[in-house]
């Protein structure tokens, strides 16, 4: 591990009370950081010092803090979940910054994803995607088939498993110019679509997701690939030229 | 008077299940939406319940802290889920799989609730590949299977390391179905703060929507709690930063009793604390531990020398590195059980051997330069290619491990800088899963009528200890295929009852506890922050209540938790107001359960005069380090009743253990 060295940094931080209230940007100091540090763990020190101060702490979602539950966020500099690929907020590490730094950090930023309060916003649009169609329609009382009596060939399991890892943060929605799902709904309607268990009601499923989707107020798609550069999975832009032909061909059986 | 009924059905044992099965009352499909069901808790065993009760036709109403009930902790299991399919053909059985789990929870599970753990698991893999589920699979189409600790056959379904985030979506997904269809109505950000009690039955909670700071109050028939574990109570360990135990401590306040809340998980494979900043501990899978053999130097001049970074891991010869695993448990080596695995570091560590250039220099090596160039060499016999030089097999050898555990090698990288594929591992046991928890009958529910309890949040099928791919294994079983058949057998009796009222006055005094403790927190003048509370707490319970345990540490423990409760409750901070979203209130609420239950577990810890599994008492050890169990005084579980804030007045209650089917042995991995 590398040698232990406290930053000492400048923090430019959007503070907003709540939905209805007017943000803006707060500018506070911090000294130091241990590189060894995880980002959010520099603002956790930075929190404890507010509350010293008799301050309110900044709101942000974090919680696993292993990079798998997708409820960290955060614009750090310009960037969703901050300079490095690959990584959600929380697996950023401050050895990325160098010392004297001024780091900018916003909350995700776009229509669909209204901000509760400072960097904290409401992501909820992608659970009522997944309830207008993000399942196959099986109960769940155990009296299916045996798991092997339906094989599928490895390519397919590895990328629908590729497609699955997705673990809905919404930086492909933040990072996006119009603001589109895409991603995450293509990654979920490929996933399904590759298994045989899923091809039976594939076209129904793709229907009702983009119905959704489009619904809840997210933009559409016009292939500049910023989400896939900043998906913290490597859910690749294949997973919307899936869903496209998908769409399409649903489409045309609908008529 | 113990209340503690098991309820265990009479009968040979692998027929228990069918024969209960078949004789409980059940509810019909035209009254099932006579009866409203709350369900706390989204993860593998409340998402799994949630979805069932609702398909079942049930009204259910599902709570959960995160912003969505895909994020619930279960989504950071990394490795597997068990089940007796036997598809490896190398012995699998139900039986087997059922006595794996009772030796590998040192004799301190139930039998029943076990083997029906066994029987529905080949069910789970069915129901989950119906679903989606994409698993890992071989050329030929089908099923693949990895081995994991404590056991001598491939029975682990994975897949790739995001097993546990592959079944939660999968159950997140048909929670959704019948979200969509209007079945189930989900209360993201919210949290449960009480339990209503009405004419002694469990009827609905108090629970607060952390967006707008609202106190609800929510009714139903029957409450089924699936919160998770209580390993937050450590601070730092590898549970997720919102985990808590308030949900399942709330209702113990009210009656249910709480069960072996000593017995704790401390996972060997974890990343080792950088330093005092840290927030919480990254797991690395026990997958791991198929392909990476274990070792510190033998000399502990090397172990000084690297700590000090004047040595690397790569210049220690074959010969002076001990792999003290292979060398303790030659039949396991470096698949002996967790609390094994643990020890066995922390004796190392202990002893200087130490590699972790951290404050209290813990940590091992974990290395995969073996199993590369084993991998390498039969990939080059596969692909034909003669006379491979070392780089070749290298180069091969590191695709094989890339493809089985790539993301957890990234994964590695981005915390720590180092490149695992050219230098160990370094790991250290921390916190995992908690054992313990809330009493329940063969039924699933607790001490008190019409509250079922679910998941890692009772104590009912690991025992002491809970070998690798069992947990996510417990919750789907217990949220898919049990608790919608017996807590039907309770709802019989309710068809007539009607909506329940949220106007008694058992809702009205729950929900002023609840205003009143707001009302406290936030106008306390107190000079700490909640986390400097729980940092305290976390500190007395690793050193005094961790990996291993001393009857004085113990009492010191007991004494110094009680004082940094008495500090909380005078000296703490909340900033900030009870409408809209307060972070610190939320912690305070939690914290302040940690405080009283960590108490509760140095109690349990001092009273229970044998090791075991994850409770392992220094005081009670063979000459050469090994747990020594006391079957004779110890042989059940000890469930502790609520007298008032005063923990030490707790009251022991004991359900002794009774094994008809095996025989209780020394738990040897040599």
């Amino acid at each position: 591990m590398s040698a232990k060295k406290g930053l000492h940094l400048t923090l430019k931080i959007w503070r907003q009370k709540n939905n209805k209230s007017k943000g803006q940007f707060e500018t506070y100091k911090i000294s130091d950081v241990s590189t060894d540090s995880s980002f959010l763990e520099m603002l956790d020190i930075l929190n404890e010092n507010l509350i010293n101060e008799g301050k309110e702490p900044i709101a942000f979602d974090h919680d696993c803090r292993e990079g798998i539950c997708g409820m960290c966020s955060l614009y750090i500099n310009g960037r969703a979940h901050g300079p490095d690929t690959g990584i959600t907020t929380c697996q950023l590490h401050m050895r990325m910054f160098k010392d004297g730094e001024t780091i900018v950090i916003e909350p995700w930023r776009s229509a669909a994803f209204p901000v509760i309060k400072d960097l904290m916003v409401d992501r909820s649009a992608f659970d009522r995607v997944m309830a207008a169609g993000g399942f196959i329609s099986v109960n769940t009382s155990g009296n299916t088939l045996d798991a092997n009596a339906i094989p599928v060939p490895k390519e397919d399991a590895d990328k629908a498993m590729d497609a699955a890892a997705c673990i809905g943060c919404g930086a492909c929605v933040a990072t996006c110019k119009n603001g589109s799902a895409m991603l995450f709904v293509g990654a979920k309607v490929s996933q399904f679509a590759l298994l045989p268990q899923g091809r039976i009601e594939a076209k129904r499923r793709v229907l009702n997701m983009v119905q959704a989707m489009d619904e809840e107020g997210f933009g559409n798609c016009s292939n500049t690939g910023a989400c896939e550069v900043e998906c913290p999975k490597g859910i690749s832009l294949e997973n919307i030229a899936r869903m496209n032909r998908e769409y399409m061909s649903a489409l045309v059986d609908k008529g | 008077m113990s209340k503690l009924d098991s309820r265990i059905p009479a009968g040979p044992l692998k027929d228990k299940w069918k024969h209960h099965k078949d004789h409980m009352n059940l509810v019909a499909p035209n009254n099932r939406d006579k009866i409203d069901i709350i369900v706390v808790g989204t993860g593998l065993a409340g998402g799994s319940a949630a979805a069932t009760l609702a398909e079942q036709g049930y009204n259910v109403k599902a709570f959960c802290y995160q912003d969505s009930p895909r994020r619930a902790h279960s989504i950071a299991a990394q490795g597997g889920i068990n089940a007796a399919k036997n598809y490896q053909g190398d012995g699998d059985s139900t039986y087997r799989l059922f006595y794996d789990t009772i030796k590998g929870g040192d004799y301190r599970a139930r039998e029943a609730n076990v083997y029906r753990l066994a029987e529905v698991s080949a069910n789970i893999i069915d129901q989950c590949v119906s679903q989606g589920v994409p698993f890992g699979r071989d050329y030929g189409g089908q099923l693949d299977n990895r081995s994991f600790g404590g056991v001598q056959v491939k029975r682990t379904f994975y897949a790739k390391g995001q097993t546990g985030q592959q079944l939660l979506l999968g159950a997140y997904s048909s929670l959704s179905r019948q979200i969509g269809k209007g079945r189930v109505k989900m209360y993201n950000r919210h949290e449960m703060l009480d339990l209503v009690i009405v004419d002694g039955k469990a009827r609905g909670i108090i629970a607060r929507n952390l967006v707008t700071g609202e106190v609800e109050r929510h009714s139903a028939h029957a409450v089924v709690i699936a919160s998770g574990g209580y390993g937050n109570v450590y601070f730092l360990s590898t549970n997720a930063m919102g985990s808590n135990v308030s949900a399942a401590w709330k209702i113990h306040k009210k009656g249910a009793y709480f069960a072996n809340p000593c017995y704790v998980q401390i996972h060997p494979t974890c990343i080792p604390v950088h330093g005092t900043q840290q927030s919480k501990l990254t797991l690395m899978s026990e997958s791991l531990r198929n392909s990476g053999r274990i070792w510190v130097p033998k000399k502990i001049e090397d172990s000084i020398a690297i700590r000090e970074g004047k040595l690397r891991a790569e210049s220690i010869k074959e010969e002076d590195r001990d792999y003290y695993l292979e060398r303790r448990y030659p039949a396991f080596g470096n698949l002996v059980p967790r609390d094994v695995a643990s020890r066995a570091a922390k004796e190392r560590c202990d002893a200087g051997f130490g590699i972790e250039n951290n404050d209290t220099k813990e940590g091992v090596y974990l290395d995969f330069s073996t199993e590369i160039m084993k991998k390498g060499r039969e990939s080059a016999i596969e692909k034909h290619i003669h006379n491979p030089t070392d780089q070749q097999l290298y180069d091969l050898g590191k695709s094989w491990i890339e493809e089985k555990y790539g993301n957890l090698f990234v994964m590695y990288e981005k915390i720590t800088a180092d490149d695992p594929y050219k230098t160990p591992m370094k790991i250290y046991p921390a916190v995992h899963y908690t054992m313990g928890g809330v009493w329940v009958d063969y039924n699933l529910q607790s001490t008190i009528p019409g509250c079922f309890v679910i998941g890692e949040a009772n104590f009912s099928d690991h025992g002491a200890n809970r070998l690798g791919a069992s947990a996510l294994m417990q919750g789907l079983a217990d949220g898919y295929f049990v608790l919608p058949y017996t807590i039907a057998d309770y709802l019989s009796a309710d068809i007539r009852t009607g909506t329940i009222p949220t106007t008694s006055p058992s809702f009205e005094e729950a929900e002023k506890g609840i205003k009143d403790k707001i009302d406290f927190f936030l106008n306390n003048k107190g000079t700490h922050s909640v986390d400097h509370f729980h940092k305290l707490l976390g500190n007395i319970m690793w050193n005094k209540v961790g990996m291993g345990r001393t009857p004085e540490g113990l009492r010191e423990a007991i004494k110094e938790i009680d004082e940094v409760r008495k500090a909380f409750w005078k000296d703490v901070k909340v900033p900030g107001d009870a409408e809209g979203m307060n972070t610190e209130l939320e912690k305070a609420f939690r914290v302040a359960d940690f405080l009283e239950l960590g108490q509760l577990m140095a109690i349990d810890a001092l009273h229970r005069n044998e090791s075991c599994g994850g409770h392992f008492r220094e005081d009670h050890s063979t000459p050469d380090g090994e747990a020594e169990r006391d079957d004779v005084n110890f042989k059940y579980v000890g469930a502790w009743e609520y007298q008032g804030e005063d923990i030490n007045n707790e009251v022991l209650h004991k359900e002794d253990l009774i094994y008809d089917n095996i025989e209780v042995k020394t738990r040897s991995y040599k």
